[in-house]
């Protein structure tokens, strides 16, 4: 077979496919930048692709080295004193940050502590990492502005309460404003302040969650530092922690003698292993060139930028598509009920018809506190115009829904499968090629 | 505008109760329009004949496209029969929540339970709010 032929039979798959490559990806919460292809090109240099996972610590010096400064790097940027790379994804962090939270009451001697208190706004992945950590989830109100009800947080604080998950900013895009008071209540009564780090591209460079009192934070390497998502993975969800959560750790951490590096595994307190090896070291290598390539202005203009954009588009579709919480930072969380009201036409819906304009969908029904939501995160690296097509896409669609509304609950028309019956394919799934169907 | 069958009582927890050939065996399903808030159900896991349940107890979990919801029940009693149909094929509960789309076969434990109910009118009232 002709090389050319192989060349367009991938590039044509790639074309069936949306990716950030070909136009924006307005995933809320998900932080679908652009990722810098020089990520790619430092990640394929061979010292580092070809290294073997056991090369003994001295002739894997650069790589180590790699990862001690990423690690320094990502400290300086959350405001905390102790990482580590290993967890692979941000649902993996929590994991880790919860069985943290465990080890540290433990320790102390303090067994009583068995729930975990979780907003109403929350990422579905919060209550569940809880659970899986065996604690019990505590649901708390957001009150009017989207934020944490603190009457809600002091009515339920209380000598078995291990700690609090928040975002910030929230899953609303809201700043929680009041996080210092909620720290204050928090560790008084004996808990840890945990940080989901997803929205952390709003703030970076610019606020710190360790100035903010959180004890520990995860940060997605695969959302705010540029690394790819990749198709469910690999990612990186670096844990970062305050001193005193440092001895619990996962084994090895990294060490600087002198000028060289090595493995640490002396931490007889630590949480054990979360990940084979290392982590995932080529997402590492590619958040460390995103981050010396930014530098600390870099990293400052590139949260300005995040929130800049989604102050543009939050402008441009306020009046088709209200915001019940208000403008967000990064992200906005807008509400299809009264479109749907009207026309008949839901937030899905709407979705599925940005597919034929060329977008991915955004993320809907989330956060759950919002009817018929649709969040869209348009990250720094978009361009006005990119922004614009995007904004002229969704209004056309509002209007599409008010004088044609079959077009828009029958979409999508122009993609390589049209609607699909969901339930079904949730049962049924048939990812397999068939040769019958090599017409 | 969702429909609401004059003929059915209503929970506030979304569920409907409809009657039977027998007078202490109801019919339970979710309603029109908690079909349409949910949007596309992909799932539905229902009890097995025999359980038996307090009023508001969960008795069974539904999984749309957007999240899972719990379903409360609205009479104290005991299963006589589940819809097969829509493991099969959850989409008739949004397709038919009225008909095919229906779920649990209740043998009603305490009749004054019923009375509580909301009728059509107060359940219209309800969900406009
Ligand atoms: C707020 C929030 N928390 C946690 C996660 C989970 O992160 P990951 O997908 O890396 O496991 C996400 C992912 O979208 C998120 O948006």
């Amino acid at each position: 077979m002709p090389e050319h032929e192989v060349v367009r039979h991938y590039t044509e798959i790639s074309l069936k496919n949306h990716h950030v490559d070909r136009a924006l990806y307005p995933l809320g919460s998900c932080t679908m930048k652009y990722n810098p292809k020089v990520n790619e090109q430092m990640a394929r240099l061979s010292g580092f692709a070809g290294l073997h996972p056991f090369a003994p610590a001295e002739a894997a010096q650069g790589a180590l080295g790699l990862m001690h400064e990423l690690g320094e790097l990502l400290c300086e940027v959350a405001g905390m004193d102790s990482i580590s790379l290993q967890p692979a994804a941000g649902a993996q962090g929590e994991l880790t940050g919860v069985l943290l939270m465990r080890a540290y009451h433990r320790a102390r001697g303090d067994e009583g502590r068995r729930r975990v208190l979780i907003p109403d706004s929350a990422h579905g992945t919060n209550p569940a990492t809880v659970a899986l950590a065996g604690f019990e989830v505590v649901e708390l109100r957001s009150n009017e502005a989207g934020r944490l009800d603190l009457d809600s947080l002091r009515s339920v604080l209380d000598a078995d309460v291990a700690g609090l998950m928040l975002t910030n900013p929230n899953t609303l895009g809201v700043f929680e404003s009041e996080i210092l008071e909620i720290s204050e209540l928090v560790h008084g009564s004996g808990g840890l302040m945990y940080m989901d780090g997803a929205n952390l591209n709003a703030l970076m460079g610019i606020a710190r969650p360790g100035d903010m009192g959180y004890d520990i934070v995860h940060l997605n390497l695969h959302k705010t530092f540029s690394t790819p998502h990749g198709g469910g993975g690999p990612g990186a969800g670096p844990v970062a922690v305050k001193a005193r959560l440092a001895p619990f750790l996962p084994t090895p951490g990294l060490k600087k003698e002198g000028e060289s590096y090595a493995l640490d595994w002396d931490r007889p307190e630590s949480i054990g292993k979360i990940h084979g090896f290392y982590g995932n070291f080529g997402v590492l290598v590619r958040a460390y060139t995103y981050l010396r390539m930014l530098g600390r202005d870099g990293v400052r203009e590139t949260a300005e930028a995040a929130v800049l954009n989604n102050a543009y588009m939050s402008a441009r579709l306020e009046e088709r598509f209200p915001l019940p919480y208000g403008r967000g930072m990064h992200e906005s969380v807008y509400s299809g009920a009264e479109l749907k009201r009207r026309t008949g036409v839901k937030t899905l819906d709407v979705a599925k018809r940005l597919l034929d304009y060329g977008f991915h969908a955004p993320t809907i029904y989330f956060p759950l506190i919002v009817s018929e939501a649709l969040m869209t995160e348009p990250t720094e690296t978009e361009t006005r115009e990119e922004l614009d097509r995007y904004a002229d896409a969704l209004i056309a669609i509002a209007d599409e829904a008010e004088h044609d509304p079959e077009l828009v609950t029958g979409a999508p028309h122009a993609t390589p499968v049209t609607r699909l019956d969901e339930g079904r394919a949730g049962r049924r799934l048939d990812v397999r090629w068939s040769f019958d169907n090599d017409a | 505008m969702s429909e609401i069958p004059e003929s059915l009582k209503y929970s506030e927890e979304h569920e409907y109760i409809g009657p039977t050939d027998a007078d202490d065996e109801v019919i339970v399903g979710i309603t029109d329009y908690a079909q349409g808030e949910l949007g596309d159900v992909v799932y539905v896991e229902l009890p097995a004949p025999g359980d038996t349940f307090r009023r508001m107890d969960v008795f069974g979990t539904i999984e749309a496209v957007k999240a899972v919801s719990e379903m409360y029940s609205p009479v104290s009693g005991e299963v006589l029969a589940v819809n097969e149909a829509i493991d099969e094929d959850p989409a008739l509960v949004n397709s038919d929540p009225y008909g095919a789309g229906w779920m649990v076969r209740f043998k009603v434990e305490d009749a004054s339970e019923l009375e509580e109910l909301l009728s059509a009118d107060a359940y219209r009232l309800l969900i406009e709010e």
